[in-house]
């Protein structure tokens, strides 16, 4: 029997698991991808919000405030690249002055601090590539950039450590109520468990509405997202984004923090809660869009195209708690925008909720901290040959658009959780991530995962599943095609 | 920090080219810095024939091409560095490298060849909407698994993209047993050669659909389908034009990048046009020093062209190594007319150039029956017919130093392109 | 009399060639503008032929493949059956180019090549 079985390996399912396991028992993470961090949580705008946008009172206010001052501490333990460069709502020359004093009004009440007003010359000085129709303001300092793939990595690694169990490449079939506890059926077996928490993300709903009667429905809404080569990533310096509007908080222009520069989302509500599919519809209305707020795009340096489904809930807050027909059902539920920003919080909340109801003491060994995967472009020319000649890996380039060595890739496939997939790599280390795409490393960091995890090369995924990299050795389906006309 | 007086950056065909040539003028300390763990660059995976007819009069393979010069470099005895990457290169010709062996290190150059080659544009820049799923490759990448380890990226193939490249890997496909049912093309005519066109496509009956592209993948996992449109004379797909085609791998041909990062880490000015360094009839970069060659230069359709061009960097970094070089004087602009895209080189210093200048260029569409023109200032030095030429193969013209010096107070240097 | 339709490969033109044949002797050819364009269409329609390139695995060497080539041109009808002939084939590192792999592929008289050198493993390497 399981004390806490977790649905979903999101930023939200392990901001859950890290903080569940400062507390003694028995957790286990279950997540039907082959890698964490796979659904809305790896296509998002990578954004710690300020907290100002989201009406108060909501749980989305609550969280995302609470979660953006958590970001500080979190980031230093668990070594999450984060920066807090500001952001930016701006008011252009035809909209209400109104619109943004609301904003600075709600977040004043949402308990954001350092907000305030810029006009057009304090402005422009700041963002010289800001539309001319940009009038004025609303400005955060606590605005913030960071790499979801590294936070949500990175709260799983230290979840791990803290002895929880992740179960990867396991697809919840049904949650169903037996006496006072929860069986958990799965492709994997049966798990019995005294308490769920349900952290599915866009699968949130199906697995609440199995075990409560009042219903949940979540509506996927697809955003799109242009990625622009780092050639592009000094366009501009902070999170610029939009006036607020019916769908959300518009598009957003803002540099990464790998140096690259993000424009999106777009916001389409779609059927299919997996349907990541960029559209030439939706990429060519975000491009307008962007123009809209920024002069001089550089479209002709975007280097990639994604998007990603955010769990829109009917109700249009966060559900994030105890069920009120189901004891020991947790939902983390709905967790669209401003997710990632209130994940810590959500986490903290969740964990704290969960222990006390089943009477969790706290673990006095608690490893609070997590190294990331080193990068030895922050080191020093001694210290990198240190490191070289310690472990030679390390001077042998592999990808030589983001600069990362066969050391790093090393360490991302041993690490706990380690990749296993090309996908699993380039999230750990931005190997793939660069200007080329993978075009000349993926061939390379497929021979080290062979070698490394002493497979089969024809084994090797992109992501798991069966998402396969290769077909077969030369010359296996010759003579399949009987006649080809070479007359 | 170690010395030497031509670094050259990149051992493929370039390099190579650079390094002979620049040792045959003369200059003993040479040392190749090559990324890979073999001297030969791209040509290695190149593994069909067609390479070689201007250089060695015999039809050859990439790897066989390669192996005269690297044997040549051999007997030379140029030092060269394997699985070495260079991490920077400043301005003052301070070149930082890095491999498992010697770690971190800097050293300091006379001179700088650079001959890094080019990428390939990979899907996002190219703007395909669909999913991500696995079996979209970029052509050459595909080409290095099934060429160099043996392994096949796919069964059921679309190549987007007539490029050489993606010509050549729709045969070697074929020939290895997979299907490859279509190469689609976003121009009305290919970027390939005709013989490519012929030999690789009509050969083994695989259609090639001009001015079509993709506009949609499947397969959330593997590729399952893509779905192919024609595009207008806006390149915009006509609606009702959609055929889908099942298939479980996409390979892209859409066109070649120069790699100029660590050009641009040591200042190099790039020309917009090509995306490589802006050089003058010496190949020498806006940074004093510095000599750009090959692809990274930019991108070349025939080898034996970048041998050609390599040489002659190697030997204008040799001559200004030796103390050789005159006073460069007043540089003249090459100018470009009626279609030609750009030149390289795009300005001439007289009294440095060579007895003779090949100024090689690339058009803008595809045009039938135009003359190449050479003007000096408002004087016509040369005309040559030409019944057809295409954006996808290079073009050139010989500037004469004897007809250069003639002209005194020269303002520009004209490349355009004439009716009849 | 037959007729036979091919696109000349030996300039960007592409010039559509028509080969007129009449008891399997060339009668007339036209749409060519060049004199390479009648020798390439005579050739093409009588012998076609084509260097065939692949590669073959290697065993005890420092790369898995080595890249190999039909040492002429070959019949262009003979291509599969040179490929098949390749289908399975080994070659003990070290391999250095013109090396013959394969000798007569496919009952074409003309043996297989290789077009790389593989140098042999060395323990500890």
């Amino acid at each position: 029997m399981m004390d806490v079985i977790i649905i979903g390996a999101g930023v939200v399912g392990c901001a859950i698991a890290r903080e569940l396991s400062r507390h003694e028992g028995e957790f286990m993470v279950l997540e039907k991808a082959a890698d964490v961090c796979e659904g809305t949580s790896k296509a998002n705008s990578a954004i710690i919000h300020g907290g100002y946008d989201a009406a108060p009172g909501t749980a989305k206010a609550r969280f995302n405030v609470r979660g953006n001052a958590m970001m500080d501490a979190l980031s230093k333990d668990l070594d999450i690249p984060f920066r807090r460069i500001g952001s930016l709502v701006i008011q252009t020359r035809s909209q209400e002055k109104e619109a943004l004093l609301s904003l600075l009004n709600r977040g004043g009440r949402n308990g954001v601090k350092d907000l305030r007003i810029l006009e057009k010359d304090e402005l422009f000085s700041m963002e010289p590539n800001l539309s001319e129709d940009a009038e004025r303001a609303l400005f955060c300092a606590s605005g913030s950039i960071v790499c979801p793939f590294h936070m949500t990595i990175a709260l799983a690694e230290n979840a791990v450590q803290n002895g929880t169990a992740f179960s990867l490449s396991t697809r919840v079939l049904s949650v169903k109520r037996k006496d006072s506890c929860y069986v958990v059926e799965t492709d994997r077996g049966e798990f019995e468990t005294r308490a769920v928490i349900n952290a599915a993300g866009v699968w949130s709903d199906v697995f609440h509405n199995q075990v409560s009667e009042k219903k949940l429905s979540i509506i996927p809404r697809k955003g799109e997202y242009l990625l622009f080569d780092k050639s592009a990533g000094s366009h501009v310096s902070h999170i610029i984004f939009q006036l607020p509007g019916k769908m959300g908080k518009g598009v957003l222009v803002t540099p990464t923090i790998h140096g690259n520069l993000l424009a999106g989302p777009t916001a389409m509500e779609i059927p299919d809660p997996e349907g990541v599919n960029t559209t030439s519809e939706g990429l060519a209305e975000l491009k307008e869009r962007a123009m809209q707020s920024i002069r001089d795009l550089p479209f002709s340096s975007v280097i990639t195209s994604f998007a990603g489904v955010r769990a829109h809930e009917a109700g249009g807050d966060f559900v994030v708690g105890e069920a009120v027909d189901a004891p020991g059902f947790f939902d983390a539920a709905g967790i669209e925008s401003p997710g990632l920003s209130s994940a810590p919080a959500i986490g903290e909340y969740l964990a704290g909720l969960v222990a006390k109801r089943l009477s969790l003491p706290e673990k006095k060994n608690f490893i609070s901290t997590r190294k990331g995967i080193r990068n030895p472009s922050s080191l020093s020319m001694e210290e990198r040959n240190l490191l070289i000649r310690e472990k030679p890996a390390y001077g042998n380039m592999i990808c030589r658009c983001e600069m990362i060595s066969e050391g790093e890739i090393l360490d991302a496939i041993h690490r706990p959780l380690g990749a296993k997939s090309l996908d699993a790599v380039k999230r750990r280390t931005r190997a793939g991530m660069g200007r080329c795409q993978g075009g000349f490393c993926s061939p390379r960091v497929m021979e080290l995962l062979e070698r490394e995890l002493s497979t089969d090369a024809l084994s090797l995924t992109k992501a798991g599943g069966g998402s396969f990299l290769l077909t077969g050795r030369n010359k296996d389906d010759m003579g399949k095609e009987a006649s080809h006309d070479t007359t | 920090m170690t010395r030497h007086d031509l670094i050259i950056i990149g051992g493929g065909p370039a390099g190579l080219a650079a390094a002979i040539s620049a040792r045959e003028a003369g200059i003993e300390d040479i040392l190749i810095l090559e990324r890979d763990k073999e001297l030969g660059g791209i040509l290695n995976q190149c593994i069909h024939n067609g390479f070689g007819l201007h250089t060695f009069q015999e039809e050859l393979t990439g790897p066989e091409y390669a192996a005269r010069f690297i044997e040549k470099a051999q007997v030379l005895s140029i030092p060269y560095l394997l699985n070495t990457m260079v991490m920077n290169i400043s301005g003052d010709r301070t070149v930082t490298a890095m491999n498992r062996t010697d770690g971190f290190f800097t050293l300091e150059a006379g001179a700088i060849i650079l001959a890094m080659g080019c990428r390939e544009r990979p899907r996002g820049a190219l703007n395909i909407p669909g999913f991500r799923p696995a079996g979209i490759y970029s052509a050459g990448t595909a080409q290095r698994l099934v060429n160099m380890e043996g392994f096949m990226p796919g069964k059921e193939v679309v190549i987007l993209g007539s490029g050489d490249i993606g010509l050549i890997m729709a045969r070697r496909l074929t020939l290895e047993g997979a299907h490859v049912k279509v190469v689609a093309e976003l121009m009305p005519y290919s970027g390939g050669l005709k013989r490519n066109i012929v030999q690789c496509l009509e050969d083994f009956s695989i259609p090639l659909k001009l001015s079509h592209t993709v506009v949609d993948i499947e397969g959330k996992e593997r590729v399952k389908a893509v779905t192919i449109a024609r595009v207008g004379p806006d390149r915009k797909p006509v609606a009702g034009s959609e055929e889908r085609i099942p298939c479980d791998t996409l390979l892209l041909s859409c066109g070649l990048i120069p790699e100029n990062e660590l050009s641009r880490s040591a200042g190099v000015a790039i020309s917009p046009v090509t995306s490589g360094p802006v050089v003058n009839e010496s190949l020498e970069t806006s940074v004093p020093g510095i000599f750009a060659c090959g692809n990274v230069l930019h991108v070349h359709d025939l080898v034996d062209y970048v041998s050609e061009e390599a040489a002659q960097a190697g030997r204008a970094a040799a001559n200004l190594l030796l103390g050789g070089r005159k006073p460069a004087g007043r540089p003249v602009r090459v100018l470009t007319k009626n279609g030609v895209r750009y030149t390289v080189p795009s300005e001439i210093r007289p009294a440095s150039m060579e007895e003779t200048c090949t100024i090689r260029f690339r058009v803008g569409d595809v045009y039938r029956n135009k003359s190449i023109a050479l003007w000096l200032g408002g004087k016509k030095v040369y005309s040559k017919k030409r019944p057809i030429m295409a954006p996808g193969e290079m073009e050139q013209v010989i500037l004469k130093k004897e007809d250069l010096i003639k002209e005194t107070d020269l303002a520009e240097i004209t490349v355009s392109l004439e009716e009849g | 009399m037959e007729e036979r339709k091919l696109t000349c490969i030996g300039c960007p033109l592409g010039c559509l060639i028509t080969v007129t044949i009449e008891n399997n002797e060339i009668t007339g050819i036209t749409g060519n503008t060049c004199k390479r364009g009648e020798i390439y269409a005579g050739k093409e329609v009588t012998n076609p032929t084509r260097i065939v390139t692949s590669s073959v695995e290697v065993t005890g060497g420092t790369k898995p493949i080595v890249s190999v080539k039909t040492a002429s041109d070959i019949p262009k009808g003979k291509i599969f059956e040179v490929m098949k002939s390749l289908k399975g084939i080994t070659v003990a590192a070290p391999v250095r180019i013109k090396d013959v792999i394969l000798a007569d592929a496919a009952g074409t008289g003309v043996s297989i090549i290789a077009t790389k050198n593989v140098e042999k493993i060395e323990i500890g390497d």
